[in-house]
């Protein structure tokens, strides 16, 4: 037996599995039960934002299989010469590394933000910050690296000009998503340092007070923006 | 605070009230205001206002096909212009937008009976960044080259070729700029809806007590979350095509003979995009209409609707089956037969969840208390007219039949009679029916039956003889059409004639302006509930509802939207938020 809670802490019993859903659909007020407006939102909003990059992988694909010209081979566009050696995909999988560690840092500040921990809340999410932060500094560095090669939006010196425009199109579009991730991550945990969420300090444009479910539901979004970069690097690089 | 204790068995409140902002300037009362009701007139009068404009560019369209040769201002790369932003303001800028952002933010609130939508602050946003992408839209007609002339479907590689008006120039930047910033703010205003309609209703009102107007406006939004992905892309990879000379869609091809920078794109995924977008944005425009109709019929005919939960599993049904039917607006691109075969399939598939509309709505008004009041003359309207559009889409989702009837001013009349006219009517019904709610006031009567008879006829006697000419061969975005041999003399006749019908149409809008405009002051009282309706809206203590909508208390629901003619009640509707029970309701168990 799972349990609605109400707003003054009464529980209301309701039956399990798919009986659940299914008189959770047919009750009133609410169809997800415990789930805030702000967290319903943002799964929604997430659900739409699938489809966008759904979109953009699905139109990169038909080009890369409709091309007649050869596509560029990734493991030799996407290496390093270090130490006098050729390491394909080392700084991709560097960048990996460090966007997937930003998750768990995310994770963690999820967890102490529901312990009022507030000092280590905000530091942690400042650590998925700067995380996120090294990661489009990264991908500036790749980004110019391959400017400086010759990969124009039009056209590249090794093939199809569909790998160019797809390349800067797709990780320009998630780039940007983490960069306002790394922004609304600053934004949160300084009203985290600051105890908004225990003063009922207003926001500043929206005049509402906040909750410490806000860092679940920003977290919601960096996981996401995460699990999206893998699927870049699925198909994008690996490929 | 919130009554707790458990009434009839209604479960306890889960949610504590919403905090409402009060505003505390003329500012954020009027202008930027966060409350639903005034964002839902902010969008309305602008989805209105630039409805306007495509009015007039249509009225150009037809000054030139029914008297072509005779106004000089009017040249070919102009008509294309007029014919691609008549269609896209219709569509997107005033139909889904009064659709889903004036309709939708007006009454889901009120008739889930929630004080507000759940984020009031990016509602307001969704507003301001909507306007945004119309004034960016509407600076196209000033820029250089003037706005696109690319057909509303854009389809490339034409759109951004020198031959085509606005493709080297600002139009087509504009365009897609405006439609990713609609996006955009869409979306803001989209999750809003979806969210305060699933996790924001009051005590009691589940989600088959919802009345079929929500049920349609919030199936049509969820869509619209889904289906505009698909533009939002198409419309990235467009843009960069234009500006950075990307190849996404652009084939190797030579202009003037000579070659384009562009190499190896794919035209076709543009339109698998486009029309993954297109198909469902037609059902996002009906839906909310299908919704509205039903309850349209089921108060002014004093019964209550037949078949609820069947109109909600097609409502459902139809959104769903909208999004595997897209290329049927393809045959003609070449694709696979056998794609063509299962698009048509699915097509025909949708038949049967409209069939059960219409008979619903059909059996809803059988030996029902028909009262002929114009919201009511616009629903019985919808309903003839979109059987009549949607007999011609059974021709056009046949392969074998939309071919040769493809590009022929046979398509021009079914969609506009389909998702044209049908959804307007309805637009105009639901104006009539609101309207007292929204400002207290009767619109005008004689005004309103004068708006209603001539927008209705006249609508058939421009769209008929359309059906006509397409099947004669007349091919439509043809600017010129005084030479081709299937242009008969009665053929000529024929367009003078659906243009003088246009400009008497288009007049009698004139009309309804003014009524709306002059019976904010001068129309009859309405009181709190003109039409005796049952819905939450109808029962708030102010009229037009105050901020907060429901004053201290919210309203608990014991019942359906559609306890009309109950026998042994005292009144023949009874509100769903009375308590007690009243004799043999037809509320579905």
């Amino acid at each position: 037996m799972a349990e609605t809670l109400t707003h003054i802490g009464q529980t209301e019993p309701r039956p399990a599995g798919w009986q659940g859903i299914a008189a959770d659909w047919s009750s009133d007020q609410r169809a997800f039960k415990n789930v805030s407006w702000g967290k319903a939102m943002m799964w929604i909003f997430l659900l739409s934002d699938t489809f966008i990059f759904g979109c953009f992988l699905l139109s990169y694909m038909t080009a890369r299989i409709s091309t007649r010209v050869p596509w560029p081979n990734p493991s030799e566009v996407f290496a390093l010469r270090i130490g006098g050696s050729d390491i394909p995909l080392i700084l991709i999988a560097i960048m990996t590394f460090v966007l997937i560690s930003s998750s768990g840092t995310m994770a963690m500040a999820v967890n102490f933000g529901y312990r009022r921990d507030r000092r280590k809340t905000a530091i942690l999410m400042l650590l998925t910050a700067a995380l996120g932060a090294t990661f489009v500094g990264m991908q500036a560095f790749e980004w110019t690296k391959l400017i400086t090669e010759g990969v124009r939006p039009w056209g590249n010196p090794w093939g199809a000009a569909q790998f160019g425009s797809s390349f800067f199109m797709i990780t320009g579009f998630h780039g940007t998503h983490v960069t306002i991730g790394v922004i609304f991550l600053i934004i949160v945990a300084r009203k985290v340092w600051r105890g908004d969420f225990d003063t009922g300090r207003r926001g500043f444009f929206t005049s509402r007070t906040g909750r410490y479910e806000n860092v679940e539901i920003m977290g919601l979004y960096w996981h996401f923006v995460d699990l999206v970069w893998v699927f870049i690097f699925a198909f994008f690089y690996l490929w | 605070m919130v009554d707790i204790t458990p009434a009839d068995g209604i479960p306890p409140a889960e949610v504590a009230e919403m905090e409402l902002y009060h505003p505390h300037s003329w500012w954020t009362k009027y202008v930027f205001s966060q409350d639903a009701k005034v964002i839902a007139i902010q969008y309305s009068a602008t989805a209105t206002g630039i409805g306007l404009v495509a009015l007039v560019l249509s009225w150009l369209m037809r000054l030139q096909l029914g008297f072509p040769g005779t106004f000089d201002f009017i040249t070919p790369e102009a008509y294309y212009q007029f014919i691609t932003m008549h269609g896209m303001i219709m569509v997107i800028y005033l139909l889904t937008a009064l659709f889903l952002g004036g309709f939708g933010n007006y009454l889901i609130p009120l008739m889930v009976g929630a004080r507000d939508m759940v984020f009031p602050y990016v509602n307001m946003l969704s507003y301001w960044i909507y306007l945004l992408a119309v004034l960016v839209l509407v600076s196209s007609f000033f820029a250089p080259g003037g706005p696109t002339g690319a057909g509303w479907t854009l389809y490339p590689p034409q759109a951004i070729m020198s031959g085509t008006p606005g493709g080297q120039d600002w139009g087509i930047i504009l365009m897609l700029s405006s439609l990713i910033l609609f996006i955009i703010g869409f979306t803001m205003g989209g999750l809003n809806y979806v969210v305060t309609v699933l996790q924001g209703r009051t005590r009691g009102m589940t989600m088959m007590r919802l009345p079929l107007t929500v049920w349609g406006i919030f199936t049509a939004t969820v869509m619209a979350l889904l289906a505009f992905p698909a533009l939002f892309v198409a419309s990235v990879m467009m843009l960069l095509d234009r500006v950075l000379g990307t190849s996404f869609f652009m084939p190797a091809i030579s202009e003037m003979g000579e070659q384009l920078p562009h190499n190896g794109g794919s035209p076709i995924l543009f339109q698998h995009l486009f029309w993954f977008f297109g198909h469902p944005e037609v059902y996002i425009v009906a839906l909310p209409a299908f919704g509205i109709v039903s309850d349209l019929i089921s108060t002014h005919a004093r019964k209550n609707i037949f078949g609820y939960r069947m109109m909600v599993w097609a409502i459902v049904g139809i959104g769903a089956l909208s999004f595997v039917v897209w290329a049927h607006h393809m045959y003609v691109s070449g694709m696979h037969p056998y794609f063509g075969f299962f698009f048509a399939t699915t097509t025909l598939i949708i038949a049967i969840p409209t069939a059960i509309k219409v008979y619903n709505w059909v059996l809803t008004l059988w030996r029902g208390d028909i009262h002929l009041t114009i919201p009511m003359l616009f629903a019985l309207a919808f309903i003839v007219t979109f059987v009549n559009g949607g007999l011609t889409g059974l021709f056009l989702g046949n392969v074998v039949v939309d071919v040769p009837l493809s590009d022929t001013m046979f398509v021009v009349a079914h969609f506009h009679m389909v998702m044209g006219v049908a959804p307007i009517l309805v637009v105009f019904g639901a104006i009539y029916h609101w309207y007292p709610k929204a400002t207290g006031r009767m619109l005008n009567e004689t005004l309103g039956r004068f708006h209603f008879w001539v927008t209705f006829l006249g609508a058939y006697l421009i769209f008929f003889p359309m059906h006509y000419l397409g099947l004669m061969g007349v091919p439509r975005r043809y600017a010129e059409l005084t030479d081709m041999t299937v242009m008969t003399e009665s053929a000529h006749h024929l367009n003078s004639f659906i243009s003088i019908m246009a400009f008497i149409v288009g007049f009698a809008q004139m009309v309804f302006l003014f009524n709306l405009i002059w019976s904010i002051r001068h129309g009859r009282e309405a009181g709190g509930n003109p039409w005796r309706a049952t819905t939450l809206e109808w029962q708030t203590p102010q009229t037009p509802p105050a901020h907060g909508n429901f004053g201290k208390d919210l309203p608990i629901v014991y019942r359906w939207a559609y306890d009309y003619s109950v026998p042994g009640a005292k009144e023949d509707f009874i509100p769903q938020n009375m308590p007690g029970s009243f004799g043999p309701s037809r509320e579905p168990a």
